[in-house]
Order: structure tokens, then sequence, then C-alpha cells
């Protein structure tokens, strides 16, 4: 078991990942890689694993077995870290929307300076510099998961895990958190994000992995995925009728 | 009439800024606030710690911490009493009957509540920000101080229930300290010592002030996680 092996030249590479809870495997065996600057949708029901595939390739839980590997673009490391995450709910300090992105430069390990450039640049980026000052966790679901996504690429990662960063929010903020993954995915990162909403998955998504009880079922370019699932949990799915 | 007489002259006597008053109140400020400062400053990051770590035993610490929040002041104080004695592994320091001897008593009494509601505290806070937090590639001790300065409203609490522990105390310092006029007496000894001799007014006006003090600092604590709620979304 390893979860930072040798390099590949792919962004990321997982093999054979396997995850269990007192003998009771909750994800896998499982493979999968993702290309570079791909947007790439983890889609299923409720209880499939997405979130926990996610979470185990970020680091956030140890994997039972298998490996996980990443590799970088040469030269282009600017980050400490190669990979950042956006959660479904945002998680806020409390503290200014500004401070809180300077907090996680300052945690990944930019110097101060580096820190405050990073945050004014990517506040400014996504529109959020005019609530740089208000207190984080007094602005709207809408605003903290648009601020939770400019934390995270200020830290400039290589790859962005999403857990389904829309989940909760109305149409309106929805897509303004589609626009900025858009733009993300135009600036060359690449992006694999978790959700159950099929139409984001067919606007966001060049790639689809369909998962179902902790396994791989297909595995697809998004529009071949939704012209037509080759596999039939897939189109149960697709159709409304798979059941855990 | 005798109380009402009294309570006038002890009213009197904190309107008149009365120099013995003061002496008294100065002191007890000093041990008190010297006694907190200290338990907030290994207090706080070690409830921290303990909020964060997972080790075999944590449970049993935990509830032994919780438990020494009820420290019994005389036991403390004699414990303390016999470690700073002549022949005591702490003789040597020569503290016995002075300040020092006092802030240590108050201390050891403190630590255990500073420590036990820290932990409480900021154990909620982690498990709002765990994720977030390791996300960024931080944990065991990097995140005590991002967890210290986030829990800061609620922390303020801990030190408040640590002040009032300290200054509402009199078995430890009257053990350790020796309630000596003008040098180790504090405001609740004082309160202990005239009330037996009789004097009333002075006993009444420390009273006073005690009071005073414990709802003053109350104040403070309630309008500064009222601030943090409205100001930071605490």
């Amino acid at each position: 078991m390893s979860v930072h092996g040798p390099r590949t030249i792919l962004p990321l590479l997982v093999e054979n990942l396997t995850y269990e809870v007192d003998g009771e495997k909750l994800l896998g065996p499982l493979s999968l890689s993702v290309n570079r600057a791909e947007a790439l949708a983890i889609i299923g029901p409720n209880g499939a694993g997405k979130s926990l595939l996610l979470r185990l390739c970020h680091g956030l839980i140890a994997p039972s077995g298998g490996t996980i590997r990443f590799a970088s673009a040469a030269g282009s490391i600017a980050a400490p870290k190669r990979h950042a995450m956006v959660f479904q709910k945002p998680v806020m300090l409390r503290r200014s929307a500004r401070e809180n992105l300077i907090h996680a430069c300052r945690a990944v390990g930019f110097s101060h300076s580096e820190s405050l450039q990073r945050s004014g640049s990517a506040l400014h980026r996504f529109g959020l510099a005019s609530l740089a000052d208000r207190p984080a966790r007094l602005l709207s679901g809408g605003e903290q998961q648009r601020l939770a996504i400019a934390r995270a690429a200020a830290l400039d990662p290589e790859i962005l895990f999403l857990d389904e960063p829309t989940a909760h929010l109305d149409p309106g903020a929805t897509r303004q958190i589609e626009d900025m993954l858009i733009t993300l995915k135009e600036q060359g990162m690449t992006l694999v994000f978790a959700t159950h909403d099929l139409p984001q998955a067919r606007r966001l998504a060049e790639r689809v992995v369909f998962i179902h009880r902790g396994q791989v079922e297909e595995d697809n370019t998004a529009s071949a995925f939704f012209a037509g699932p080759r596999s039939q949990s897939g189109k149960a799915f697709i159709a409304g009728d798979l059941l855990w | 009439m005798e109380f009402v007489s009294a309570f006038t002259t002890a009213i009197g006597m904190v309107a008149d800024v009365d120099p013995a008053l003061m002496a008294i109140i100065a002191l007890s400020l000093r041990v008190t606030l010297s006694a907190v400062f200290l338990a907030a400053l290994i207090g706080l990051p070690l409830g921290a710690l303990l909020a964060v770590s997972r080790f075999p035993g944590r449970a049993l610490l935990v509830v032994a911490i919780n438990a020494l929040m009820g420290l019994p002041p005389v036991v403390v104080g004699l414990a303390i009493y016999l470690m700073l004695s002549r022949s005591g592994p702490l003789g040597g320091l020569g503290w016995l009957f002075t300040p020092p001897a006092m802030i240590l008593a108050q201390f050891v009494l403190v630590l255990p509540i500073v420590v036990a509601l820290t932990r409480q505290s900021l154990e909620d806070l982690w498990g709002e920000y765990r994720e977030h937090l390791l996300s960024l590639g931080q944990s065991g001790w990097q995140v005590v101080p991002t967890l210290l300065w986030e829990g800061r409203f609620s922390l303020a609490t801990a030190l408040l229930a640590g002040f009032g522990r300290a200054s509402a105390e009199v078995g430890a310092v009257l053990i350790v300290g020796g309630n000596i006029a003008g040098y180790t007496r504090t405001m609740t000894t004082a309160i202990a010592l005239e009330t037996s001799k009789g004097d009333l007014p002075l006993a009444l006006g420390l009273g006073l002030v005690l009071l005073l003090l414990t709802l003053v600092i109350n104040a403070a604590a309630f309008g500064a996680s009222r601030i943090g709620a409205r100001f930071m979304g605490a």
C-alpha cells in the first residue's frame, strides 16, 4: 500500500485502491487515471463511494490497499501541495474572507508576502474583492462556496478535487460556481468532481467515471456516457431506476 | 441596624479608596491574574493538543482532568504547603508565606479548569475544521494555533471560569500564604478574618468589590462572545 508512489506521467493514477472498515469493503478494488487539464466527473448514487474516493485521493483517509500516485508537469510546481479539495459544505474560519485565503496559503507553506499576493489575486480573479474584508462565515452559502474555490485556487494546485460543490446551492449560485470551474479548467487545472447532478456533469465534464457499490462500473467520455451508457447500472442510473 | 451601618461604612470605604482596602485588592488581583495567565499559557495549548490527539488512555486522561476541576482547595493548599516547607522538595525556593506560593496554589487549581474547558470547546471546533485543516496538510500540533484563534471567543469563558475559581478561593491561599497583613492578605482571606473578628464594614467592602469584579469580568466575557457572534459568525 502506498499513497505517494513513484512518478507517473499522468497527474493522478489510482491502482487497485481499496478501503475497508472492520473487514467490510466500502470501496474497490478500483483503478482509474486522470488526464492532465481534464474535467472528470465521478458520478453515482448516494453511498456509491464518490466522496470516499476523493478523500482517499486527497490523502484525508489512508487506503486499506492499492496505490495513489501523483505526477507534476515538469517545471510547473509552484505550489507546495499538488492537489487541493473543496467540500460540499464550505468550511470557513472565523475571520474575514481575505484572511481565510491567507491562512490557507500560509498553511501550505507560502511566505507571508506571497500569501498576501495570492489571496488578493484570487479574490480579484473570481470577482470576490468586494467581499474581502467581510467575515467569511456571515457570507451566503453561494458566496462561501465561491470563496472556498477561490481559496483552493490560490494554492495553485495541479488537481482540484470537489465533493458535490453545488449540492446545497440555488441555480444562480450553481451557475456562478460552474463558471469558476470552467475558468480554472481553461487555465489548465485538472478538475475531479463528485456529483449526482447529471446535467452538471454533462455541462462540465469531458470524462465520466460511474461508480456503484464502491466499484467503477463505467469509465467513458461524457458525450458517450450520456448518449448511452455501456453498463446496465449506468443505464439504470441515468433513467433514475438505480437503487443501492 | 448593625448590618445597615456596616454596609454604609463599607460603601464609604470603597468610595474613599481606603488604602488598606486597595492594597488587599491589588494583591488579590496580582495573585489571581498571574495564576490565570500562567494557567492559560500552559493550559490552552495543552487542552488544544488533547482535543486533536488520539492515543491509548486518552479517555482516562480526559476523565482525570475533568475530575481535577473539583480539586478541594484546602487539599491543594496542604500539598503545596508540604512541598514548599523547609523540608519539602521545593523548600529551597523560600516561597512559603509569600505571594509566589499563593500564585502556585491558584495555578494548580485553575490549570485543570482551563485544560478541560479548552479541550471540550476545541474538540467541537476540531470536528468542524478537521477535514479542511488536514486538506491543507496540517495535523497534530500544527493545528493548535489555528484552533486556539478560532475558539478565542469561547475560550474567554474558560479563562473566566478559571478566574472565578481563583478569585473566590480562600482555603489554599490561606494555608500557603498565611494571611499576613500587608503582604499575603487577599480579599477572600481578609473577608474570612474580618468576619471572625466582627469587623463587618471591611469584610462587606471587600465582598462588594469582589462581586463587582466578577460582574465586570463576566460582562466583558459576555460582550466578547456577542461581538464574536455578531462580527465573525462565531
